[in-house]
């Protein structure tokens, strides 16, 4: 049996899984072109316009300004992390999904990335409709906010990755509630998303920054989106990275474990 | 010439169980080869080592001449596989469940549209084309999954109960198209629980019973051997079975009635009738049922 970690043998077929998604969700545009758009709007009018009454400015820039890069990198965790979980698991246990695909020539490693590959594609369809949104009420700085659309595909992989690590522990569907809401919904709020990061006591500082992917996320996003790029990318970028190649790895050999018997 | 197919003490286990205890076997190529057996006997387990989605705990085995553990992507190219859950992808149309399958065997865009069309000719759902497959009948998802077996032409076609819940009508279909898979030379290897339906296609069959094979031959030798020619039941009571003890006739119980099996029936039957003065007699031919029954027993599996 392989390791965890070890570098599961993926071929260029995982790209018509990754298709075969696409497809399906291309079918149904209309459908999944409003929640992004909804999302930007009711963020920027609820938090932005809001709360960001009171709050005006935070380290000189508007509070709106502050949080758009946030809208952006939550919507990238929540889409990955979403689809990887739910979307995954109701193919491979319900609709049977993938044992069908692993009866032709893609292997389990295949169809497994090509889930991976799909969840931060979704990320990075997100970004691409709530970016003009964000545009168009000022609130981001371009042409350097672009790179938050190559940024989504990064860091949707990496949510991607460690959503599918759960999906192939889970027992059932309904134990994916636990990560959703003890990891993912906490994590919306305390990674420097809302408020600075500089507002937590120092020790719950350092263990955002060890253990939360969103910091490093919105870190960067909020970079980007202000136009204010620091060498500290570099090391946000290498924490994402490794997390990203960890949780990939051993997603897809948890998934083998769990499916091929 | 080795087979197709070629398993030589091939085992499984998952954990302490064993599934599959060293079983041997050859398919021959071009031929329609059963595998039979109580549930619980090991043939889905065999039929997903050779379909390359389980991978074998020891001995050897060979399909269309690799090994399962070597190259699996190679082997599955050339297999056709009709599992026992519909795993249908619900997201798409008949027509589009084809193409997409169709791609997953690097079968270029045009040609898959192509053979999509065909097969669902082939299976005669061309009217059913653009609708998704959850509004199709139990019958008509089979069908389906039978045309998408075929999207890669496949040089074996492995079918897991292919025609388990469907009505006579949609069973005969489905034993029609595989007659004329057969005629076109396709290699068949298929598990059923449908014993007249085993003894109507396969070519050659096993019985298999807690992962050993038990027999293999045609069922008409497994019949003769096994069961012999003929059967004569008789309604059950305790004169007719103390009578068929004083007179030395080997006989069987099967729930209500006593099974004596014979060369000839006639005979046994007008012993029986002026001997034992029994309620009713039926005398009937030996069926691959008979066998199964008198190899794996009575008793109910789960």
């Amino acid at each position: 049996m392989p390791h965890i970690l070890s570098i599961p043998p993926v071929s260029r077929r995982a790209v018509k899984v990754w298709h075969r998604n696409l497809t399906v969700f291309a079918r149904t545009w209309q459908v999944n072109f409003f929640p992004p758009l909804v999302e930007a709007l009711l963020y920027l009018f609820a938090i932005g316009m809001g709360i960001g009454s009171y709050v005006r400015e935070i380290g000189g820039v508007p509070y709106v300004t502050f949080i758009a890069p946030a809208i952006l990198a939550i919507a990238v965790m929540n889409s990955a992390f979403f689809e990887c979980t739910y979307g995954s698991f109701v193919r491979m246990y319900y609709q049977k999904s993938f044992d069908a695909m692993i009866a032709t020539p893609l292997s389990i490693e295949d169809v497994i990335a090509g889930e991976l590959l799909w969840g931060a594609t979704r990320s990075v369809i997100y970004v691409v409709i709530m970016l003009p949104v964000l545009a168009v009420f000022g609130v981001v700085s371009l042409p350097l906010a672009l790179l938050a659309i190559p940024l989504a595909f990064l860091g949707g992989l990496m949510f991607a990755g460690i959503a599918m690590c759960f999906t192939a522990i889970t027992p059932g569907i309904d134990t994916l509630n636990y990560p959703s809401f003890l990891f993912i919904t906490p994590m919306a709020l305390f990674s420097g998303t809302f408020f600075p990061l500089t507002l937590l006591p120092a020790a719950l500082q350092y263990v955002a920054l060890a253990l939360l992917p969103l910091t490093h996320l919105v870190a960067i996003m909020r970079m980007f989106t202000q136009a204010a790029v620091s060498p500290v990318i570099l090391l946000h970028l290498a924490w994402i990275i490794v997390v990203t190649l960890l949780c990939c790895m051993a997603a897809i050999n948890l998934m083998r474990r769990r499916l091929i018997v | 010439m080795p087979g197709i197919i070629e398993a030589k003490d091939l085992k499984k286990t998952f954990g302490s169980t064993v599934a599959v205890d060293g079983i041997a076997f050859s398919v021959r190529k071009g031929e329609v080869f059963g595998f039979l057996g109580p549930n619980g006997a090991g043939k889905t387990t065999t039929m997903k080592m050779i379909a390359c989605v389980s991978p074998k705990t020891s001995g050897t085995l060979t399909v269309l001449g690799m090994d399962p553990d070597e190259v699996p992507e190679k082997i599955k190219a050339g297999l056709g596989v009709v599992p026992q859950e519909t795993n249908l992808d619900p997201d798409f149309t008949c027509y589009g469940n084809l193409f997409t399958y169709a791609r997953y065997f690097d079968i270029t865009e045009a040609a898959a549209a192509k053979k999509a069309d065909e097969l669902l000719e082939f299976v005669q759902l061309t009217e059913k084309r653009d609708i998704t497959v959850e509004k199709l009948s139990g019958g008509m998802k089979r069908r389906l999954i039978l045309a998408r077996a075929l999207v890669n032409n496949p040089d074996i076609l492995i079918l897991d109960e292919p025609t388990i819940g469907l009505d006579p009508q949609a069973r005969h279909l489905i034993w029609e198209k595989l007659r004329t898979l057969q005629a076109q030379g396709n290699t068949i290897v298929l598990t059923t629980h449908y014993l007249d339906e085993a003894a109507r296609l396969c070519d050659r069959l096993v019985i298999m019973d807690n992962g050993r094979i038990l027999v293999e031959g045609t069922p008409a030798d497994l019949v003769r051997d096994h069961a012999g020619r003929e059967i004569v039941e008789v309604e059950k009571s305790d004169e007719v079975e103390s009578c068929l003890r004083d007179l030395q006739i080997p006989y069987e119980m099967a729930g209500d009635m006593i099974q004596v099996a014979t060369e000839s029936s006639r005979d046994i039957a007008r012993i029986l009738l002026d001997r034992c003065r029994p309620e009713k007699v039926i005398t009937r031919p030996a069926t691959l049922e008979d066998v199964f029954l008198k190899l794996t027993g009575r008793k109910l599996r789960e």
